[in-house]
């Protein structure tokens, strides 16, 4: 199953590393990893989207909690939880593709960020399923390029990830 | 005080009362050897090669309990550092590894003698630290020394680059540490103790099954009293040997690929196991599928969550420091009033007690050409059981482990998890040093014997009567036995020509060598090598070419599955 594990981490260099050489050490799968620091600069925040199954989960959790520049270590899917990925695509904005493409940026809530004679860049956020389905949407041979951030991830009402 | 890093260094190893420092010179680490020099607080012991001065730091914490120390040049040092540290990573064995690094301007700059210490170990250390501020490095190594002793120990690299130990700071060594994201779990939870505790006085077929963690954690003395209370039957793994007397009739040997019958059918067929700091490794239960067809209670007592339910599901999960929580599980059971079931635990007795009788590591002591197992006996009879025994990895190792009864804790000294070849003269070194008027064997193969053979300068440098028990038998057994085994007699390049003769080799060294050929020499020449107490005795004993280690429960198969020689 999909798991987004989210955990604080001392904002020092190579505990990245760390966390990323014990995946692969231990054939873990990542869909995606984000890290940026928070609001305390000592801290960085991670969101790792991971699946295995509910064993390899808990050792994924144990594994992490044992590294000694993590600080906490929180599993979303243990309760309700907000997902978002921020994707930026750029598509063929020429002929019939100029006013469908601002049609489906609008459907999508899409924001077009960047606007060139033959093309447009496209801001959207949701969940990863949400980003997929307007890539499914759209004509595939218009899309030149796609960046996607990963998915950010936070608990909902009380639910707090912090010191 | 104002000091310089390399000052700091020396300093802050006093400070942490660190005995013995192994290590090896270099340039990167020139500033360290210069204070070392100027120094009497604690002993450098110059070695011939950087595995070897991490694998005798490794046994020196083994066999004491303390943290080792290493000390080794950037580079090619640091890289010859790295089995040395695995080694002791995989058997939680705590260390502090001191590496040299280039100066700070020139790393990443392919710089003469560079490599990403913190990089190529990150995978085998409990945690590591590139010191980037003179001013952080008596902090930094507090911080080590803290971190390979405490929760599940293991080794710590420092990486110091050379102009850190050049740049001068104010020293203070701080009293103590607080991490906030390194806190272990030293007490279990009572709640679970308590259910625990119930399960194993309802149980009608116990057992006991305990790790390495019982000997790192101390918890030999609870243990046995556990043990004695419940009159329960136990088992050792091969990390564990000597956390519970090998003499005492509960103690059922050795489970494992090469347990015995009796500790691998109770291990099998038990209806609670208990399972004291001891992580269910494939070479100690086998087949894992097999070995959950029975059905089992599992408790398990560790004081590295990541430990429990890692391999095997278990239903009572005790997270903590054994020591503490043996102590409380001992206060409950002397209040409750419930006691184990006496008539079921009978029965379950005279079935271990059948399986004992098969008498599965009986062998051939009348044979002429030496038994590799009779060596080993016949050692434990001379040293009365009380020598410290290291031993590299093969045949030899199992035969120790079987054949040696280890009644107390850090005696047995072997590379477990890892299996590295070449760690038994180095190992014995450490003990040796630690312990200077201690009997010291290292029972060892010609394979591995000549992986750190290089070691005979350094016991000559420093005096270490040391005793080598050379199990040769031309063959790098265990390949040749697997080979035997599962692929049908083709011995590849598990036959070894053209050895050394070991008598000239080590005589060479300034060392006595012995040649002993036949089984009636056998017990003369290891009292006569031990009445030489001042002096290092390689003997080279010319065993059975054929002889192969059982029972065995061969790899993928089940623990019930066992091969007994008598089975051939």
């Amino acid at each position: 199953m999909r798991h987004i594990i989210s955990l604080l981490m001392e904002n020092e260099s190579g505990a990245l590393s760390r966390v990323a050489g014990l995946f692969s050490a231990r054939a873990y799968n990542i869909e995606s990893l984000t890290v940026a620091p928070t609001e305390d600069a000592t801290l960085s925040r991670m969101t790792i989207v991971t699946s295995g199954s509910e064993e390899v989960i808990e050792q994924i959790i144990k594994q992490l909690n044992k590294l000694v520049d993590v600080v906490k270590v929180l599993d979303l899917n243990d309760g309700r939880f907000i997902e978002r990925e921020l994707m930026l695509v750029k598509v063929k904005a020429t002929g019939v593709h100029r006013e469908e493409m601002k049609r489906m940026g609008d459907i999508f809530r899409g924001r077009i960020i960047d606007v060139a004679d033959a093309s447009y860049t496209i801001e959207l956020t949701g969940s990863g399923a949400k980003l997929d389905a307007f890539l499914e949407a759209i004509d595939k041979t218009a899309i030149l390029e796609t960046v996607r951030t990963g998915a950010s991830g936070i608990g909902r009402g009380d639910r707090i990830l912090k010191l | 005080m104002q000091l310089n890093g390399a000052e700091i260094v020396i300093r802050s190893l006093h400070e942490e009362k660190v005995e013995f420092v192994f290590g090896y010179p270099g340039g990167a680490v020139l500033n360290i050897y210069d204070a070392i020099f100027q120094q009497d607080g604690f002993k450098h012991i110059l070695v011939r090669h950087e595995q070897a001065a991490v694998h005798a730091a490794d046994a020196y914490a083994r066999s004491t309990g303390r943290v080792g120390v290493a000390l080794v040049t950037s580079g090619p040092g640091a890289t010859n550092a790295i089995t040395g540290i695995a080694t002791a990573y995989m058997d939680s064995v705590p260390l502090v590894v001191l590496s040299g690094q280039v100066p700070t301007a020139a790393i990443g700059q392919d710089a003469f003698q560079e490599c990403d210490m913190v990089g190529i170990t990150r995978p085998c250390v409990k945690h590591n630290f590139l010191v980037k501020d003179v001013k952080d490095l008596a902090a930094t190594i507090k911080k080590a020394f803290y971190i390979a002793a405490s929760g599940r120990p293991g080794p710590v690299v420092v990486d110091i680059p050379k102009d850190i130990t050049a740049h001068t700071a104010r020293f203070e060594y701080p009293e103590s540490v607080s991490l906030r994201s390194y806190n272990p779990v030293l007490k279990g939870h009572s709640g679970q103790i308590k259910k625990a505790l119930k399960l194993l006085l309802d149980a009608k077929r116990p057992m006991i099954y305990t790790g390495g963690g019982v000997v790192l954690g101390n918890a030999s003395e609870l243990l046995i009293k556990l043990v004695k209370q419940l009159g329960y039957p136990m088992t050792n793994t091969l990390m564990g040997l000597g956390g519970y007397p090998a003499t005492d009739k509960q103690c059922l040997g050795m489970l494992g690929m090469h347990g015995t019958l009796e500790a691998n059918m109770a291990m099998q067929e038990c209806d609670v196991l208990l399972a004291v700091g001891a992580r269910f490794d494939d070479r100690v239960i086998g087949n894992t599928a097999h070995f959950l067809d029975h059905p089992r209670k599992i408790i398990h007592i560790d004081v590295d969550p990541s430990s429990i339910s890692k391999r095997v599901k278990v239903d009572v999960p005790i997270v903590g420091d054994i020591n503490n929580v043996l102590t409380d599980m001992l206060e409950l059971l002397a209040e409750s009033d419930k006691t184990p079931n006496v008539a079921a635990l009978k029965t379950w007795w005279q079935q271990i007690e059948a399986w004992r009788d098969r008498n599965c590591l009986n062998f051939n002591r009348d044979s002429v050409i030496i038994k590799p197992q009779y060596v080993v006996e016949k050692l434990w009879e001379v040293t009365k059981g009380e020598a410290y025994v290291t031993s590299d990895v093969g045949q030899h190792q199992m035969w120790a482990a079987q054949y040696y009864k280890f009644d107390q804790p850090r005696r047995w000294i072997n590379s477990g998890g890892l299996g590295t070849m070449g760690v038994g003269l180095p190992y014995a070194m450490g003990v040796q040093l630690a312990f200077p008027e201690a009997k010291v064997a290292c029972i060892t193969g010609e394979g591995s014997i000549q992986m750190n053979i290089q070691e005979l300068s350094t016991c000559k440098q420093y005096h270490l009567p040391i005793k080598v028990i050379l199990l040769n038998n031309r063959y790098l057994g265990m390949v040749r036995q697997w080979q035997e085994f599962f692929y049908g007699n083709r011995y590849s390049e598990s036959y070894m020509d053209s050895l050394p003769d070991f008598v000239k080799l080590a005589e060479a060294y300034g060392h006595v060598g012995m040649n002993i050929e036949q089984t009636s020499d056998v017990e003369g020449a290891l009292k006569e090598a031990f009445a030489m107490k001042d002096r290092f005795v390689f003997l080279n004993f010319l065993t059975d070419q054929k002889e192969n280690v059982f029972p065995m429960v061969p790899n993928g198969k089940g623990l019930s599955e066992i091969i007994l020689a008598e089975d051939l």
